[in-house]
């Protein structure tokens, strides 16, 4: 349970963890990470259901909360959310910190599952860039990320009530793309060059394995 | 291969983020981003937004055996779902939409054909495929337009539009896209109206053809 193991040395720890063989190193990192970042990672490379139930107690009732939101019924939301934590650890696999932060990706799962049931269409979705098992994973980059998701939350914060619900009804699928201004009052570039960086990394390993 | 220099414009991306853009554009934007850095970086800063959001709207409480019941049922398998590959000069997203198999042309006359992936009331989505020198017939349409070239390239009022590009057109343009010299030009194009053709195909026959 590597999870579980958080009493980690801080002296010797690496900078950069080295190649994740049994996909370990990241989390022993982690002291740095989010807490969710590092319950993801021990779902995704421990299987640890300790972890999972700590990520459900943060999530769910906050997608029970969006779901309500976004017209469904109170039972209805919690068999949503129920399907949208499975396969939260069902597709754990696919979560790649460095161009993800866990709420971007569980935010999208979420939609998925929505447009499923109450729209009964599967969302097309782009070709899944597969992660490289053997590549570094980096943490400098996790944590770069991490702290821009910081920074968006806070700008969220600062922004007029009036401002914020329009871009919670943007993001809860209220708006039509014709509604969506170009100015959403969200500060999205510098997230996107961080998260753009990790692709070109992620392309240089995949050319490499091919 | 040249760069991509058409991108998707930022509302449509945001609005493909969060699930609310008609299924033919949809197809559409996720067959860019497949093809395009720029944009799967700013489609994930979308969700790293809609994550945000996420994370403030307010909570509700759970049923009290939610999470027990949740627990239990981990060690199911997952249902199996097939995914598709690019394949050719089809990214993943239009693979998945012809079910792995390669698309089937119908002539439009003059070389050109279409394939059409769906058609409904929220709009339709087609590939066309049009040899060098040959234009798409000169139409116009209802509302947005989305072209995205998948192979060659081809040229209008707007620009010039190679492999990734997509061209954007509102229902004040009735552009003449015509292919460029070289590979066949291969596209898809998807419409919320059914298309007005304004020749090769009278528009009272147009439910007949689907076009
Ligand atoms: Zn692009």
């Amino acid at each position: 349970m590597l999870y579980a193991n958080t009493d980690i040395d801080t002296v010797d720890r690496p900078p950069i963890p080295g190649p994740r063989k049994g996909k370990a190193q990241v989390t022993k990192a982690s002291q740095d990470l989010s807490q969710q970042t590092t319950w993801m990672l021990a779902v995704r490379d421990a299987r640890d259901q300790a972890a999972f139930a700590a990520l459900f107690d943060y999530f769910a009732p906050r997608l029970k909360g969006f779901i309500i939101r976004s017209g469904a019924g109170a039972g209805q939301a919690e068999e949503i959310v129920q399907e949208v934590m499975l396969t939260v650890w069902r597709k754990s696999d696919q979560f790649d910190p460095a161009r993800a932060q866990v709420s971007a990706w569980v935010y999208q799962i979420a939609r998925n599952k929505q447009i499923d049931v109450f729209r009964k269409e599967q969302r097309p979705l782009p070709e899944a860039l597969t992660q490289d098992p053997e590549a570094d994973p980096d943490a400098s980059q996790i944590i770069a990320l991490e702290q821009e998701a910081g920074k968006l939350r806070q700008a969220l914060a600062l922004l007029k009530p009036d401002q914020r619900s329009v871009i919670e009804q943007a993001y809860l699928g209220e708006l039509s793309h014709q509604e969506i201004s170009t100015q959403t009052g969200l500060p999205l570039g510098t997230i996107k060059s961080r998260i753009r960086l990790a692709l070109e990394k992620l392309r240089h390993e995949l050319k490499e394995i091919r | 291969m040249t760069a991509i220099t058409h991108h998707i414009p930022d509302p449509l991306l945001a609005a493909y983020a969060a699930g609310n853009l008609p299924a033919p554009y949809a197809l559409v934007v996720a067959t860019h981003i497949s093809m395009c850095l720029e944009c799967r970086a700013a489609f994930d800063a979308h969700q790293a937004a809609g994550g945000v959001v996420l994370e403030n709207i307010d909570q509700e409480p759970l049923s009290s055996d939610l999470k027990s019941s949740t627990l239990a049922l981990l060690d199911r398998p997952a249902p199996a779902k097939p995914t598709y590959k690019r394949s050719g000069v089809f990214p993943g997203p239009v693979m998945e939409v012809l079910k792995g198999k390669p698309p089937k042309w119908k002539s439009l006359g003059l070389g050109v054909r279409q394939s059409i992936l769906s058609s409904g009331p929220a709009g339709s989505a087609r590939l066309l495929y049009i040899p060098p020198g040959q234009a798409v017939p000169d139409h116009s349409h209802n509302g947005l337009e989305l072209t995205l070239v998948l192979q060659g390239s081809f040229s209008d009022s707007e620009g010039r539009f190679g492999v990734g590009d997509l061209e954007v057109a509102d229902q004040d343009v009735e552009h003449t896209p015509t292919a460029d010299e070289g590979a066949p030009c291969i596209c898809i194009a998807a419409t919320d109206a059914p298309l007005r053709f304004n020749s090769f195909v009278p528009r009272m026959l147009q439910p007949l053809f689907r076009i």
